[in-house]
């Protein structure tokens, strides 16, 4: 506590810092095509198509191989581990593919939740076995960056002092370990949307967590302009009966984080946890426009979002990849403008409906 | 844990914050004119001055009674108990004159350090008996803000855990207080510069306390928008053999600043410690010429370093008056212009002051 041992040296800070920044460069956000394959399992369900190996490699060539000024939206792509060692149809490894449009890879290195004893359902998230040799290996297969996913919840007795400060614990140890291996950790501590509760209350327990993980950040000695943080937006739950607009939603979100997250952390990317690919843009959006001062990035970290019409459009047919494309194409790009306030919406009256909405800051 | 039973409300925030940021409204710092009984002993002494409380009323008249210059570079002035119901020589209550002036009135609210038992001579600080009815008292008497100093020091084993821990809380404590009865509290988390240390220690001590206090004043549900942070400038112990430019010091306070303090706290104003005038002047315009993103205002809560001259030039003489709160105008300016990063010392270097910035990720 008292004395100082450098958990990195000047070099790799600097490393760790330009790689956080080339990610959240200015327009530019991250696609999460991380999907586990269980996961991948319900997307593809949807759309009838079989959860195989060749579709889940097949779909994830449709998202890599858009043309290459998809860059000027896409600063990072999370790949699941599988993916990371499949090919294109041309034969290169899909990190080189990324690379080569000057996109930063990054990695999914948790391995899921697990229980956490005593409470009312709530979890940790586990991974960090052999962690450092894992991230040794994937910074040479291509990676720059990870990301790591803790999930809370709210309800009466939700989250517990236990769940905040145990998936604090464990955000801090992986990135801890990720920077010692040249990794930038992007660090996801998400509050489901689940419940009935208000904005207020999401606020207030998003304050709560991200203040924890902070302090458990600065204990772990986490060098933070080499990080980034992956939060959920304060929204309302999904069943609350009271409904805000997106000016609501930026207000609520800006203020939690500037209540808690320093100026030295490069950027933000939101999840978009249930949202619509519309909504998850326009809550981005009026987020970018919020008139308070917004010392970090703040762009999107999108899986959903980004792939929800895609996926549609495709259907597992060879003949609507192109449409596939185009559609993951124009919400890349509608979601790099969001990141910048940029983003008109096609109803011209709800932008103007937007400018008057936001209250005075010291409501919140 | 779950669940929120706000503290504030709407109105109580709106207040608190207007409050904050009156007193740190740009070129604006703080004048902290709080020296206890004791310590304006020291003040006067040296210069041969009686410590009677008549004297204590005359200087500080001479400073509060300066002309319309310092409105525009004094936000705010901290009072001692005593001052705050002293009278000018026209029968005007100090707390008035200065409330009259559009600048913000403060009142130092802490007992003094005790010590902490079992550590290597670490303090805690008391003060929060009855606080709450002080607080409601001293509003009415027209204080808007309060301050409140904790003591740490960098050694071999200091500070330790406890020192850390059992300081954050008494100051989350001492700004919920405060905050119930309309007055913005200052958290000041002071770490000496006494020691033989490096500048990259007093830095990494900095960053582990401000990070314990955020943290505190979040369990403690403070409403950071209301408050205002007086930190010591990151500097390297008094005996550290090696020097260290200004923007060295700019650089690395920036850094742990933007690693610890939410964007949410309106204002951040440094404690001068023992740095001369002119050190405290040109230390706070290479922090507000420091090439990275400053989301707080970062500007002075000076007292040695606004009264040192003026001291000197009174001397407790009659006809020095004036020449004394000369001295203290000049200070005021100097600092007000140093808040907004456009101070000119006569020794500094200009152009090549903006080379000497070291790369943060060095620090």
């Amino acid at each position: 506590m008292t004395h100082q041992f450098p958990a990195l040296s000047p070099e790799q800070k600097k490393e760790l810092s330009d790689i956080a920044q080339r990610i959240v460069a200015p327009g530019k956000g991250i696609l999460a095509a991380d999907e586990s394959t269980g996961t991948m399992a319900k997307r593809l369900q949807k759309i009838n198509v079989e959860n195989t190996e060749e579709n889940r490699r097949c779909f994830r060539e449709i998202l890599f191989s858009s043309d290459p000024s998809i860059a000027n939206s896409i600063g990072g792509v999370i790949f699941f581990h599988e993916t990371l060692y499949q090919k294109s149809d041309s034969g290169k490894l899909f990190p080189q593919v990324i690379k080569e449009k000057g996109i930063v890879v990054g990695i999914k290195v948790d391995k899921g939740t697990a229980g956490l004893n005593g409470t009312d359902g709530e979890t940790t998230t586990q991974g960090l076995d052999g962690l450092s040799e894992r991230c040794a290996q994937y910074k040479k297969d291509g990676c720059d960056f990870a990301k790591w996913r803790c999930v809370l919840k709210i309800s009466d007795g939700c989250p517990s002092a236990l769940a905040i400060a145990e998936n604090a614990n464990v955000l801090a140890r992986y990135a801890s370990i990720c920077q010692q291996n040249g990794l930038v950790p992007i660090v996801e501590p998400e509050i489901l949307p689940d419940g009935n509760h208000d904005l207020q209350r999401s606020q207030y327990v998003t304050e709560k967590v991200l203040a924890a993980v902070y302090k458990a950040l600065n204990d772990h000695h986490v060098y933070l302009e080499g990080t980034l943080l992956k939060p959920n937006m304060v929204t309302a739950g999904h069943s609350c009966t009271k409904k805000y607009t997106p000016q609501d939603v930026a207000l609520a979100t800006v203020t939690t984080l500037r209540r808690t997250v320093p100026a030295a952390v490069p950027g933000i990317c939101f999840l978009s946890g249930g949202q619509s690919e519309e909504e998850a843009s326009l809550n981005l959006n009026a987020i970018n426009q919020v008139p308070l001062h917004r010392p970090w990035k703040l762009t999107f970290s999108y899986g959903r979002a980004l792939q929800a019409s895609a996926l549609a459009a495709w259907v597992g047919k060879d003949a609507n990849k192109k449409a596939a494309q185009d559609a993951f194409f124009t919400r890349a790009k509608i979601n790099g403008l969001a990141s910048k306030g940029e983003y008109k919406p096609a109803t011209p009256a709800s932008q103007a409906a937007m400018q008057s909405l936001y209250t005075a800051s010291y409501v919140y | 844990m779950t669940h929120q039973y706000p503290a504030l409300t709407t109105e109580q925030k709106k207040e608190l914050q207007e409050i904050a940021q009156r007193i740190v409204a740009p070129g604006k710092g703080i004048l902290a004119a709080d020296e206890s009984t004791g310590s304006m002993a020291k003040r006067l002494n040296p210069i041969g001055v009686e410590n009677t409380e008549e004297n204590r009323r005359r200087y500080r008249q001479l400073l509060f009674t300066a002309d319309q210059r310092i409105d525009s570079c004094i936000g705010g002035v901290i009072f001692f108990h005593e001052t705050l119901y002293q009278k000018s020589d026209d029968g005007v209550c100090f707390a008035k004159l200065i409330k009259d002036r559009d600048i913000v009135v403060g009142i130092k609210v802490d007992k003094g350090v005790v010590p902490l038992a079992g550590t290597n001579g670490e303090t805690t600080t008391q003060g929060l008996d009855g606080l709450s009815e002080r607080c409601a008292q001293y509003k009415k008497d027209g204080a808007d803000f309060a301050k409140w100093r904790c003591v740490l020091k960098i050694s071999e084993t200091t500070p330790s855990q406890l020192a850390i821990l059992e300081n954050a809380n008494v100051l989350a404590r001492y700004a919920s207080i405060c905050q119930q009865n309309g007055i913005v509290p200052i958290v000041e988390p002071e770490i000496l510069p006494d020691g033989d240390h490096d500048l990259k220690r007093c830095q990494y001590v900095t960053e582990k306390v401000l990070a314990a206090v955020y943290k505190a004043l979040s369990d403690h549900h403070v409403y950071l928008e209301g408050t205002l942070l007086k930190p010591n400038m990151v500097t390297p112990g008094h005996s550290c053999p090696t020097k260290f430019s200004s923007e060295e010091i700019a650089m690395a306070t920036v850094t742990a600043l933007r690693r610890t303090v939410p964007p949410a706290v309106t204002g951040v104003t440094f404690l001068s410690g023992g740095q001369s005038e002119e050190e405290a002047s040109v230390n706070l315009n290479s922090i507000n010429t420091c090439p990275l993103t400053k989301p707080w205002a970062l500007t002075f809560s000076y007292g040695r370093a606004l009264q040192a001259s003026a001291l000197n030039a009174w001397k407790g003489d009659l006809n020095k008056e004036k020449a004394g709160t000369e001295e203290f105008i000049k200070r005021a300016q100097a600092n007000g212009l140093a808040a907004l990063g456009k101070y000119k010392s006569s020794g500094s270097a200009g152009a090549a002051a903006q080379s000497l910035y070291v790369a943060n990720h060095a620090y």
